[in-house]
């Protein structure tokens, strides 16, 4: 395996649960609420993802449930939000505090336990190709679920009527209730999906990033996930570059570094956060595009008069 | 508003039970950088926290804050500890130098005690391990194991106590292959499992067949075994996470050194003093040599029971800084001071560190 292989493979596999964390949050402010707690779902996926493989040797089965734990927590936070309105912000850190504590009490019995790895795939003759096998063709399954569900969501939001539905609902709540859509279950079932998406990219952590149970092993991801989203401007192609350029620049910073050309490690490490935010700020130059596309309605409560 | 008054008055009391009834225990607080299911750094504090419980039993009372942010954090967690009436902390990372000497200003009947720094005070004592005795001793079996001749590091923060490591390892690896490449990459993190396995991944993609580290998960030792390259554990003994890969791990054994301080605690005979014990002290234990041929093993061994035994020192001279001036003449050893705050590396590391 050549470096440049080495090197594109690592920075798929670093980029790959800030896309899946990211791009179910980008639905979620769609809708107009603002989750603040990616974090702890994600570090709750990551939990009950590596018990549920570890219990029963399948690392499927640690997917599915890291993604219901995902939609738990996420389901806590939609009841606090959006049936008894509380304040997006504060619930969504409480969240984060609750998802990291949480998940250190669950994860106490399997602290230090050999996890179970989420395969490769393999397809004969196709994976074998040199370079661009390994690449293509030879990831786990979660990297091209990732990037299927990017596609799907820039597809569901800007082409289909349910998209519609979703940015109305972000975009002006009250005009989407007078038209007789049900502010609240949208927001729901937006949330979920970025629970969802959240625990999947915590699963991903604990069984195909480092396949083990350490407490606080999301180690701020879904922080910059959170970030992502708002310098995307809310578009998932956006997004993709964004997470992949954030990898690249993490997985190069570590790679120069091997190198002992002897550039500041400090340096290096901010560099991803720079690069993206410079890169992204750029592509979103567009002020009025800019504009358009940020939910109006972001983290401001709704209550439907009756 | 009654209700939470009540609770409050509720929460009063219960703490004030709880103090009155442990004035005559001596309380024990640990804070540390990394969970306690780190299986690396703090796991090994924590082990020596259960020997003061096991050695002391009802005499004491210990309690720990883990996953105490170095900086600002780490001094409230201090005081914290302090006002609910710990006689003895332990602080277990170099980061919290400063907050426990501040802490220790405002509580002067309180004894504090701080991993691997360099400031004392009255009612501050420090200790650390020679961890590096046990760089050496990998540092020879890497360069025995690689097959390409180049070990990556996966590298903390830029400290004396890393620094110390990277250059113990590397004259290791020279007394035996003095070509030995040794590639460093800093994470600046101790705890970031997600990275410190990138940094595993990019370095055997530069052609390292040896992973060692500065860092406190077992995340870089996993890589090397997914990968075909072997390594060390680092703190703890790792050998469960990488059965295939691990050849030996640098333990940290604190467990006698805190049983043997909360007996001074006890006994009115503690005195704010530096502790450096290494092997020789137990402080520093090689974990079994696995997964080499029995030439290596021998080789490893000896110069384990050598180091514990004093008859050598790891940084004896000649030894070369990375400019090429001499930093110690032939038959001489390079004297704790400079050992202490070493901050530059030894010749044939490629890395240039960072300031």
């Amino acid at each position: 395996m050549g470096a440049l292989e080495a090197v594109i493979l690592t920075i798929i596999t670093a980029s790959t649960p800030l896309l899946l964390a990211a791009v179910g949050e980008l639905v979620v402010e769609r809708s107009g609420v603002l989750n603040l707690g990616v974090e702890g779902m994600m570090v709750m996926g990551a939990v009950c993802g590596f018990a549920a493989a570890y219990t029963s040797g399948s690392p499927y089965l640690g997917i599915a449930a890291g993604i219901t734990a995902g939609i738990g927590m996420s389901l806590l936070f939609a009841f606090l939000t959006q049936s008894l309105v509380s304040n997006q912000v504060a619930t969504g850190l409480a969240l984060t505090l609750l998802g990291l504590g949480l998940s250190g009490l669950i994860g106490e019995a399997f602290t230090g336990l050999p996890g179970v790895k989420l395969p490769k795939i393999w397809i004969p003759v196709l994976t074998d190709i040199p370079f661009i096998g390994p690449i293509l063709f030879g990831q786990d399954i979660l990297v091209y679920v990732s990037i299927a569900l990017t596609i799907a969501v820039a597809h569901v939001l800007f082409k289909t009527r349910i998209g519609l539905v979703i940015r109305a609902v972000g975009g002006n709540h009250h005009s989407a209730h007078a038209l007789g859509y049900n502010v609240i279950a949208v927001r729901y079932a937006c949330i979920a999906f970025g629970g969802a998406c959240a625990g999947l990219a915590g699963a991903y952590l604990s069984l195909a990033y480092t396949p083990q149970w350490i407490e606080n092993m999301t180690a701020g991801r879904g922080w910059i996930a959170l970030a992502l989203v708002v310098f995307s401007t809310w578009l998932p192609r956006r997004l993709a570059i964004g997470a992949y350029l954030f990898g690249t620049v993490w997985i190069m910073g570590l790679y120069v570094q091997g190198l002992g050309i002897g550039i500041p490690s400090q340096f290096l490490s901010s560099l991803p956060y720079l690069v993206t935010i410079v890169a992204l700020v750029v592509i979103s130059g567009n002020r009025t595009l800019t504009k358009v596309n940020t939910p109006a309605c972001i983290g401001q409560p709704f209550v439907p008069d009756r | 508003m009654r209700k939470l008054l009540a609770i409050a008055v509720g929460l009063a009391m219960t703490l004030a039970v709880s103090a009155a009834g442990a004035a005559d225990k001596l309380k024990i607080g640990f804070i540390y950088v990394g969970p306690v299911g780190d299986h690396g750094w703090t796991y090994q504090h924590d082990q020596g926290r259960l020997a003061i419980e096991k050695a002391f039993g009802d005499k004491v009372e210990t309690t720990f804050v883990e996953k105490v942010a170095e900086g600002p954090d780490a001094e409230r967690a201090i005081t914290r500890l302090a006002r609910q009436g710990a006689g003895l902390i332990f602080t277990t990372s170099f980061g919290f130098m400063d907050p426990t000497i501040k802490v220790a200003k405002r509580f002067p009947k309180v004894k504090f005690e701080h991993a691997t720094g360099f400031k004392r005070a009255d009612n501050v004592a420090t200790y650390s391990s020679r961890f590096y005795e046990g760089r050496y001793v990998i540092g020879q079996i890497a360069a025995k194991m690689s097959k390409s001749g180049v070990a990556g590091y996966v590298a903390s923060f830029p400290i004396p106590e890393v620094v110390r490591g990277i250059n113990a390892f590397m004259l290791g690896a020279q007394s035996i292959n003095p070509d030995f490449k040794v590639k460093v990459v800093w994470v600046n993190s101790w705890f970031d499992p997600g990275k410190e396995a990138d940094a595993a991944k990019v370095m055997i993609g530069q052609g390292a067949d040896i992973i060692t580290q500065h860092t406190d998960s077992t995340a870089p030792l996993q890589i090397a075994q997914e990968q075909g390259a072997v390594g060390f554990g680092q703190a703890s003994d790792m050998m469960k996470f990488a059965p295939k890969a691990q050849l030996t791990a640098i333990i940290d054994d604190w467990s006698e050194y805190y049983v043997n301080r909360t007996k001074a605690a006890l006994d009115g005979s503690w005195k704010a003093d530096d502790t450096w014990g290494g092997m020789g002290d137990k402080m520093v234990v090689m974990a079994a040599f696995t997964n080499m041929p029995d030439d290596v093993k021998k080789m490893a061994e000896e110069t384990t029971a050598k180091i514990t035994s004093g008859e050598f020192h790891p940084f004896t001279g000649p030894i070369y800084k990375q400019d090429g001036s001499l930093a110690v003449k032939e038959g001489e050893v390079l004297d704790d001071g400079v050992l202490l705050g070493m901050n530059w590396y030894v010749k044939g590391i490629d890395d240039k560190l960072p300031n």
